[in-house]
């Protein structure tokens, strides 16, 4: 059951936007995400749908797997939807019972945060698709990198990520150990309602955060004795580097983006 | 028969697809002390934890006191209580307060009253060789490594299996610690008749204690015999990366040099009686 979860959502893929540079990646994704707050119509929107669906095919991801990404935040549209629809006043009342009236203005606002938080989610899941892990760590080290005369420890704030996705599939492995040995004392992770099971996770969870903290001790003398000390002056395995391709979508981006704002 | 597999298979499913078992037939009866051998990924771990259900085989059947336990509706936790499943380091899975509590969580989830809770804690604690009244009270957390992990074999031993599983439980004691753990094993398996089943790198434990023993390689059993028969094939175990015990090993190199030895001694107090005996009659 611990086997389903996946974070950074990471699918690898021979793709154009897979081997476009981390930074690139990040930079337009901000540029973007600007964008899409001085939009102020549904056609804009639609626009950057079209482009949204121009990016997956290129990228050769499944669109079911990308829309998937949507799921978790479901009900938070559904609330902003809501929301809206209810305490929005203003133009026509469309319908009203009592004290309650929905009217036009809350209507078309409420579709239109919602359009614009989906579009929102897809750039960013779109970023996390086609990028690993380590290059997204890269990448904003990079671009924190101008930051660190303002006392930033930009090099720390990377390797402190790193390290957290590199350990999230060793400690579901600890887990699933830990709770195989405590059901094998008879303890039962699967039933019961829902103060009874979250009083068994405490079998779970204290062995599970004593190994943690035992693992992070270890990590840390094995850096030291192989004389790790800070982001200061490292090289890297893998350098990211900029290829003319990276600079071709930064204009275009730049260029659509500029486009769109003042249409 | 206590534990009965009938053509089990097992494939891991994640993206790997390993194949951890194939085609395995075995009869385990009440009584037997089992050393399961084999090199890192042979399926051991595997094995063991079909046996109380904590792994359900992809095909086969797996029986334990003649139910059978790989169909969905089976009573686990009833087997779980027949089957004590000791795991690699076992001391990773302490969590409570006091080592009473600890050792208590097994007879807990079994749904036994206050008395019986406290009497079988006793026990097995004086069992593993920790002092009752000194030791109910503290932190698991505060004990030695060997401490912790009498402990958390008291915490399985409490559960009063009628089969005890260990997943390498002698990895990373010291002499001292190893040699109480063998007379424990001993204990339970000669006085208290318990079934044991042991898995360990250390040919000497297996050869000391077991009274059958099975060598897994790739997922498969490729011997299950006696110790004296599994030890006296050198060749294969070699072939297969194993060793034999140290001293079985020497009395072999003794043989080979042309000194007339009898091979299949695997005690320190024998082999030296045999080794002496040899070099007078020369």
């Amino acid at each position: 059951m611990l086997k389903d979860i996946t974070i950074g959502q990471y699918i690898a893929r021979d793709s154009i936007i897979h081997a476009l540079d981390a930074r690139i990646k990040i930079i337009i994704t901000t540029i973007l995400i600007i964008a899409l707050f001085t939009i102020d119509t549904f056609s804009g929107f639609g626009f950057f749908s079209a482009f949204i669906l121009v990016v997956v095919l290129l990228s050769k991801i499944s669109i079911k797997k990308v829309l998937k990404g949507l799921k978790p935040i479901l009900i938070l549209v559904l609330f902003t939807l809501f929301i809206h629809i209810f305490l929005t006043k203003g133009g026509q009342v469309l319908w009203s019972w009592k004290f309650i009236s929905i009217e036009s203005e809350g209507v078309y606002t409420g579709f239109f945060m919602v359009s614009r938080i989906f579009i929102l989610i897809l750039f960013t899941s779109l970023l996390t698709l086609t990028t690993s892990p380590l290059q997204l760590t890269d990448g904003i080290e990079y671009i924190l990198s101008p930051l660190k005369r303002f006392g930033v420890p930009a090099s720390e704030l990377s390797m402190m990520m790193t390290i957290a996705l590199r350990f999230i599939p060793t400690l579901l492995e600890e887990a699933d150990k830990i709770m195989k040995a405590q059901q094998a004392r008879g303890a039962d992770f699967e039933s019961g309602n829902l103060i009874q099971r979250a009083k068994s996770l405490i079998p779970l969870l204290v062995p599970l955060f004593i190994s943690a903290f035992r693992r992070a001790d270890d990590l840390a003398l094995a850096m030291e004795s192989r004389c790790y000390r800070g982001g200061e002056g490292r090289t890297r395995l893998h350098e990211l580097e900029f290829r003319y391709y990276d600079f071709i979508a930064l204009i275009i981006i730049v260029i659509l983006a500029v486009a769109v704002s003042f249409y | 028969m206590l534990i009965e597999l009938d053509n089990v298979s097992h494939v891991y499913q994640d993206e790997n697809n390993v194949k951890a078992l194939t085609d395995i037939n075995l009869e385990i009866s009440r009584g037997e002390f089992i050393g399961i051998v084999g090199h890192t990924g042979s399926g051991k771990s595997t094995l063991v934890q079909l046996f109380n259900g904590l792994i359900i085989p992809s095909s086969g059947t797996v029986k334990v006191n003649g139910k059978n336990i790989t169909n969905e509706k089976s009573n686990l936790k009833e087997t779980r209580r027949h089957v004590g499943l000791v795991f690699q380091y076992p001391e990773h899975q302490l969590f409570e307060e006091t080592v009473y509590q600890d050792i208590a969580f097994g007879p807990k989830n079994l749904g036994l009253d206050k008395d019986e809770i406290q009497n079988r804690v006793k026990e097995v604690m004086e069992l593993v060789g920790l002092d009752y009244q000194e030791f109910k009270d503290r932190s698991p957390f505060n004990l030695s490594g060997g401490q912790q992990r009498k402990v958390a074999i008291a915490g399985v031993l409490a559960l009063k299996p009628d089969v005890l599983v260990l997943d390498e439980p002698s990895a990373g004691l010291d002499p001292q610690g190893r040699k109480q753990l063998a007379e424990l094993l001993k204990y339970l398996y000669q006085e208290l008749e318990m079934t044991v089943i042991l898995i360990s790198h250390r040919m000497e434990e297996i050869a000391e204690l077991a009274s059958r023993v099975i060598v897994m390689h790739q997922g498969e059993i490729v011997i299950d015999d006696t110790p004296v028969e599994v030890f006296s094939r050198e060749q294969e175990l070699h072939k297969l990366s194993l060793d034999l015990p140290q001293i079985t090993e020497i009395l072999h190199r003794l043989d080979e040099k042309g000194l007339k030895v009898n091979t299949d001694l695997f005690s320190i107090s024998e082999a030296s009686a045999e080794i002496i005996k040899a070099l007078r009659s020369k």
